[in-house]
């Protein structure tokens, strides 16, 4: 791409960010934000943790999986089956999240265990989606270039397939783990712990500062997962494929 | 060498059976370049793909230098041969210099002999390894992508190639250079090739055999002059066009019809000497030529000798001379594009090394015809 174009979505990019960064100051502004990190600042730094521990546990196992789920199902040899796989997976995703957790919470109890379930389950058709998108998306004369070089499945996988779906497939994790963030408030219902404490008991006890407590972290969280992951699609994909670069 | 020995594809779809290819047999020397040329759903894409088994035969043989290649593991076929397709299919994620080397990789040369290997083709391509190894595909011309699409297919210096309408996506005049800088190379390189081709022109080009397909059958299979000369059958005939005797112009070069020995005069030869050599040589002109050998014009047998002189006096000039490296459909052109009748030849040098005329080019067409005429 050219480096003008290159420059003006820099540009587009951090006029957005002023602009959120802006709101949110606005909102600070109208809160005591000193006073709430004086109530609060112990909560936040405890539950920021769990919060991302749970996120980051259950996203790992979601790209662990849907990643590999997605590429057995853009095999040619499984075609029926990927329909029937992508059927299966929409119909999922259609179900409500809080469904989903009181599903695996009826099945696993309460804690850890259910919440990370639930949060892998939500957050896996986008990655699966996209990987299978990306996958199915790379030229046919590429393969067949491959194939005839004389690159064995596996070779072709690697080298050809997974670097050209690679920005797709990325696309779909950035989505995938920005979604799961902002849902693991909810495990909280089911005791997972994670920021969404101070958010669902803020709006039970009618404390907005300390609903705010939980709240403007999570969307911090959100932002700054969904910008390190554009990040490292950024330079994880190779140039030549990277419509950024 | 490759061989073809009853090779058959029948593809079942639900309704029938399709014969893409129909017991194909055919023979291509080391060295040369096979050109399977017909209109689209022949076969000939078919036929070439069952060579490297991008196709799975239905029943039949392939041998590459003698082996049959029906036992041979896929993977491992599949890197002796090179194979190049109309699409290109450099692989976008590599640099140029990646994807020069993957046959090698997958053969398991180290890094740096296949860096080398990479340099070494590019340059050959006539592309600066030092401006296009880092690059990315995207970041070239369509011609020049080609050209390394060609560079990657001899990476593992592979005995056998395959080309899928290598040239086809290319804008004619860059087709033209491509076409000529591949027959360059493979002039030193003498890899025997299969060459896809709907393009008659091109056949007849690049082909030292043209093998013609129409419905999953090899129609015929013979040298560009003959399938221009004696097409088998009216299809071909309607094929290779209604032209197809000025095509086999461009197969003969001018230096093979030319009258390598005709004399020629310089400017101080006298009149009446030259007229001489006319009558002796039983042509209607001579050359003149300057000192260094280059022709300045001609006098032609109506000159009047009576009133003696040299040849300067009545040296007339020279309409259009021919480089003898030229084909005689250049040369042709150059004749209808002056008006004349006879072309004098020239070499790299602008030397005069002989003449051309018209009647010998009808001539040489005409002798195949005579030929069966006789027989």
């Amino acid at each position: 791409m050219l480096p003008a174009l290159k420059l003006r979505s820099l540009g587009v990019t951090l006029i957005l960010w002023a602009a959120g960064l802006g709101v949110l100051w606005l909102l600070a502004r109208q809160l005591d934000l000193s006073g709430m990190l004086r109530t609060y600042g112990g909560d936040i730094a405890h539950l920021v943790k769990q919060h991302l521990a749970l996120a980051a546990l259950s996203g790992g196992l979601a790209i662990a999986t849907g990643v590999p789920l997605g590429i057995v199902l853009s095999r040619q040899s499984v075609a029926r089956l990927s329909e029937a796989g992508m059927q299966f997976l929409n119909i999922g995703a259609t179900i409500p999240t809080l469904a989903i957790l009181a599903l695996s919470m009826s099945w696993l109890g309460i804690g850890t265990q259910p919440a990370v379930f639930a949060l892998w389950a939500v957050t896996l058709l986008p990655i699966v989606r996209n990987t299978i998108a990306g996958l199915r998306g790379v030229e046919p004369y590429l393969i067949e270039a491959g194939r005839g070089m004389g690159m064995t499945p596996l070779q072709l996988l690697i080298q050809v397939e997974l670097p050209n779906a690679l920005y797709v497939i990325l696309a779909g994790v950035r989505t995938a783990l920005a979604i799961n963030v902002g849902t693991v408030p909810l495990a909280f219902l089911i005791g997972g712990g994670g920021l969404g404490e101070l958010i669902f008991t803020g709006i039970d006890l009618n404390e907005p500062t300390m609903m705010l407590a939980g709240a403007l972290p999570t969307a911090g969280l959100a932002v700054i997962v969904d910008f390190s992951v554009s990040l490292i699609a950024y330079y994880l994909v190779p140039r030549g494929v990277n419509p950024q670069r | 060498m490759i061989k073809l020995e009853q090779l058959t594809k029948v593809f079942n779809t639900p309704t029938r059976q399709v014969v893409a290819a129909d017991r194909i047999n055919m023979e291509v020397a080391t060295g040369e370049i096979c050109v399977l040329l017909g209109p689209s759903g022949c076969g000939k894409t078919t036929t070439l793909k069952m060579v490297n088994r991008i196709v799975t035969p239905t029943s039949g043989k392939v041998l590459i230098d003698g082996q049959d290649t029906t036992d041979m593991p896929t993977v491992e076929l599949r890197r002796k041969i090179g194979y190049v397709i109309q699409q290109v299919g450099l692989f976008p994620n590599m640099t140029i210099e990646e994807n020069v080397c993957v046959v090698p990789r997958l053969l398991g040369w180290d890094m740096t002999r296949a860096r080398k290997r990479a340099a070494e083709l590019l340059e050959m391509m006539a592309l600066d390894p030092t401006t296009f190894l880092k690059r990315y595909p995207k970041e070239l011309s369509g011609g020049q992508q080609q050209r390394v699409g060609v560079a990657r297919a001899l990476a593992a210096d592979p005995p056998v190639m395959l080309m899928d309408e290598p040239f086809g996506a290319i804008d004619p005049i860059n087709r033209a250079t491509i076409q000529d800088e591949f027959l360059k190379l493979q002039k030193q390189l003498q890899k025997t090739i299969l060459f896809v081709s709907h393009d008659i022109d091109e056949a007849v080009k690049m082909g030292s055999k043209i093998a013609i397909f129409s419905a999953g059958k090899l129609e015929q299979f013979d040298t560009p002059d003959n399938v221009l000369a004696h097409p088998a059958q009216p299809f071909i005939a309607d094929f290779v066009g209604a032209d197809r005797t000025l095509k086999r112009l461009g197969l003969i070069r001018v230096a093979e019809a030319m009258a390598a020995g005709a004399p020629s005069a310089s400017a101080d030869t006298d009149i009446a000497r030259a007229k001489a050599m006319m009558r002796e040589y039983g042509a209607g002109y001579l050359v003149v030529t300057s000192p260094g050998g280059k022709p300045e014009g001609f006098i032609h047998s109506g000159s009047d000798e009576s009133s003696g002189g040299l040849c300067r006096d009545r040296c007339m000039r020279i309409a259009a001379c021919v480089p003898a490296t030229a084909d005689l459909r250049a040369a042709v052109s150059k004749m209808f594009e002056n008006n004349v009748e006879w072309l004098a030849c020239v070499d790299e040098e602008g030397r005069y090394v002989g003449t051309l005329d018209q009647r010998t080019v009808t001539h040489l067409l005409g002798m195949t015809y005579a030929a069966q005429l006789k027989a």
